[in-house]
């Protein structure tokens, strides 16, 4: 079953910046700036006070309900203040640490233990207790992803290693650099979701990591099957909804998730964060993340603290050969631009891009002129034409009849538009709007 | 949101703004410019086929729709974008469509109706309903229909429907001059009359007009016509260029054309006459069809926005050609055609949404909950 999703773009890659340069650790901050919200659902209750002397991997923010995440000290030292960070998410309330004191060996046991003693109860406690969210980008406590309701009956775990954002290359280079890891992973999740079957589906512009992923597949056992699927290069193939219908020919039905259609989607870097949490019972402290565009001397891909604050990661990477247009937080096409170098880099950081201002570039928008660009292009079948007038003339009324709460954020309307209409913000407009109303 | 951007990035912060960050670098003076570059070939033709009056009237037409346009914009207090190309494709392609010997001041008045009345008091680019060339036109043709139907020139097919006829022994002097002096389409439309009033069976008229020779005449464009329809070949390969640069795509010029050449082989084969695929040729192309299809019906603004929608605009323009070069009044059709299914567009696009992604699974999954 091999399907092609409608619409799509083929924005120009550059990942060729990135895509050959081997991870490198970045060096540890003076201080960490650690939000107490990272991901999706309550933030997590402080567990220090100012003045504490906090150890490396130290539990600092514990989980909150059931969708909510543990927040781990990712390094050693005293905690200077607690305070609001500016953030992708607004501005959080966070712990900032000042490096202290030695790295205890404590917080990080060598050897590794046998996941398969564990049972199904255990593994999610352990990556619960490590604060594992989606590290793709949408930060998704894992653990919650990973115990659906059990009215749904879920038969296959995707994986998803698409990486279609432009620029991005950690995931490529997570498949190439650790394919077993990934491999490891997939089963450990596999086993935590009780399923047998798993999808890892890769675009076709990565051949080495495809080629990785299959050398360290091995042989296959009896009850479950991995199977490794080579996508269309084409953006948002790394969609949740585009890519299961790419891999399995299923589609989520409109305002449901993956589980409505038997699925439960991981990102490679989630399963490669998570295969560490459940074999070392250590928390996420540390995520890759590419560093890229014209605006920064060194790119590449890097080994980053949670809570490193751009400033220092410029500094490191050599600083910045130009004033950037644009910061941008994530991916060019879905990521958030950042309007100061004090945003730290948390758990959904994929990327941090410094685009110039020929990289990003930022026209007047004028009224659209109906090429239907947008509708051609639009993975999920909306009219962003219309949505984007009706929301423009403040005729949210009309906006509300356009479904516009299918919309995946994807960009590819704004994209494309030749009258550079913001549309895809026209639309998040209406969506809040709405809500606000009902 | 756009002009924030502009005040922002002269400070030394860079700009926060929504996704994307980047973008795929169209505009809209790039893709209008792109039409008119895919018009140059055939406008080219034109001044070398029917000379300086050609150039002149493109050149008029195209001035005045700049200058009328700039003129509405600043009475509007708008932001003035005359030069973006959209008002020189309206002057060009209203000079394409008129005939090489009408007058000047006519393509003028023609091009200020064009973008007074049919573009600006609509809203502008983007917001008018009808094609303004095509509206222009209709207007000269109803204000003044002898410069728009008597100034033609007669050309290379003159030569092959005399030979033709001189072949086709049996006509008298006056069917002879009948037949020999109209142009394609005129010649399809009354050529049956004169045949029937003269006691001629009809089929001696498609000896004289269904030939190959007249058929390759009428591709690559030696023949008479309004100034820059008459070249199929360069008209054809304009729109190649559109294609490629993904302005156009092939949904609406196919379905239209596909259109009339399936009526007009059809009607021809069930009335018994010999060579359908002839006739289907000449009326291909013959009058403004290639101009039509490629380069009017599928102006952006006025034409549906989904796939589905544009072949169903295509086919309508099709059937109304064919339907008005069978049996309406004028030999022509191809105009009133699009601006018939300009004003269905609305409705087009409100039948022809794309499917949401999901919407069936979703319908799926509340009745198996039920």
């Amino acid at each position: 079953m091999f399907s092609r999703f409608g619409g799509g773009i083929h924005p120009p890659g550059h990942k060729s910046i990135t895509e050959d340069l081997k991870f490198i650790n970045l060096p540890i901050p003076h201080a960490c700036y650690i939000p107490l919200q990272q991901h999706i659902g309550a933030p997590a209750k402080l567990a220090v006070a100012v003045g504490d002397i906090v150890s490396e991997g130290q539990l600092i923010g514990r989980a909150d309900g059931f969708i909510s995440a543990n927040v781990h000290s990712s390094i050693p030292g005293r905690v200077a203040d607690i305070a609001p960070v500016p953030t992708v998410y607004g501005p959080q309330q966070s712990v900032i640490i000042e490096a202290e004191g030695a790295f205890s060996a404590s917080a990080m046991p060598q050897e590794a233990g046998d996941w398969n003693v564990l049972s199904r109860e255990e593994i999610l406690e352990r990556i619960r207790e490590a604060g594992i969210v989606g590290l793709g980008g949408a930060a998704f406590p894992t653990a919650v992803k990973l115990s659906p309701p059990p009215e749904k009956k879920i038969d296959t775990l995707v994986v998803n290693g698409a990486e279609c954002e432009p620029y991005l290359t950690v995931d490529d280079m997570l498949m190439r650099t650790f394919p077993a890891y990934i491999i490891e992973g997939t089963r450990i999740a596999m086993k935590a979701l009780g399923v047998t079957r798993a999808v890892i589906g890769v675009e076709g512009n990565k051949k080495e990591a495809i080629a990785a992923l299959k050398n360290s597949l091995g042989p296959a056992s009896g009850r479950e099957t991995i199977s490794i699927k080579k996508l269309v290069t084409k953006y948002p193939q790394g969609a949740e909804k585009q890519m299961i219908y790419s891999l399995l020919g299923r589609r989520v039905p409109s305002g449901g998730l993956p589980m409505d259609a038997g699925v439960v989607v991981q990102n490679v870097g989630t399963l490669f964060a998570l295969r560490k949490a459940v074999l070392y019972n250590k928390p996420l402290l540390s995520r890759y993340v590419t560093i890229s565009g014209n605006a920064i001397r060194n790119p590449g891909n890097y080994k980053v603290r949670i809570g490193t604050r751009i400033a220092d990661i410029v500094e490191e990477c050599g600083g910045l050969t130009e004033e950037p247009s644009r910061i941008v937080m994530g991916g060019p096409l879905c990521g958030v631009s950042v309007h100061s170098l004090d945003f730290p880099v948390v758990k959904g950081t994929s990327g941090i891009l410094f685009l110039t201002g020929k990289e990003a570039a930022a026209r007047d928008y004028s009224p659209c002129i109906r090429c239907g660009k947008c509708v051609a292009v639009c993975p999920m079948g909306l009219l962003p034409n219309e949505l984007g007038t009706a929301a423009e003339k403040d005729r949210f009324d009309l906006a509300g009849e356009l479904n516009p709460y299918d919309c995946i954020m994807c960009g590819s309307c704004s994209y494309v538009c030749p009258s550079q209409r913001p549309l895809s913000h026209f639309i998040k407009l209406a969506q809040q709007k709405l809500k606000a109303v009902t | 949101m756009a002009k924030k951007d502009k005040t922002e990035s002269k400070q030394k912060l860079p700009v926060m703004t929504g996704a994307p960050h980047i973008r795929s670098g169209e505009s809209v003076p790039k893709v209008m410019w792109s039409v008119v570059a895919a018009l140059a070939p055939a406008a080219a033709f034109a001044v070398y086929h029917f000379g300086m009056p050609a150039l002149m009237l493109m050149a008029v037409s195209a001035a005045a729709a700049v200058a009328a346009e700039a003129l509405m914009q600043l009475l509007l207090r708008k932001r003035v974008t005359a030069l973006d190309g959209s008002a020189v494709i309206t002057g060009l392609l209203l000079a394409m469509n008129i005939p090489p010997g009408a007058p000047l001041w006519m393509a003028a008045i023609g091009s200020v109706f064009a973008m007074v009345i049919v573009k600006h008091l609509f809203g502008g680019l983007g917001f008018n309903i009808f094609n303004p060339a095509l509206a222009a036109r209709a207007f000269l043709l109803a204000s003044w229909p002898v410069h728009m139907t008597t100034t033609w020139h007669r050309f290379g097919e003159h030569n092959i429907l005399m030979q033709n006829a001189q072949n086709s022994a049996g006509f008298s002097p006056s069917v002879f001059d009948a037949l020999t002096g109209a142009t394609p389409l005129t010649l399809m439309k009354e050529g049956p009359k004169i045949l029937a009033d003269n006691h001629i069976a009809l089929s001696k008229l498609y000896d004289v007009t269904l030939t190959p020779e007249m058929v390759k005449s009428l591709f690559i464009g030696t023949v008479g016509g309004s100034i820059g329809e008459t070249s199929a070949l360069l008209l054809l390969i304009g729109a190649l260029f559109l294609m490629i640069r993904k302005i156009i795509t092939w949904h609406i010029p196919v379905s239209f054309i596909g259109t009339v050449a399936a009526a007009a082989a059809g009607y021809h084969y069930l009335s018994g006459y010999p060579a359908p695929h002839l006739m289907a040729l000449y009326q291909v192309l013959s009058g403004g069809l290639i101009l039509g299809a490629f380069f009017m019906a599928t102006d952006m603004v006025t034409s549906p926005v989904s796939k589905k929608g544009m072949l169903i605009f295509g086919a309508g323009c099709g059937l109304i050609t064919f339907v008005i070069r069978q049996w309406g009044g004028y030999p022509e059709g191809v105009s009133y055609a699009i601006l018939i299914m300009n004003a269905l567009v609305p409705l087009i696009d409100r039948y022809t949404k794309p499917r949401v992604f999901g919407v069936r699974e979703k319908k799926k999954l509340a009745g198996a909950v039920k």
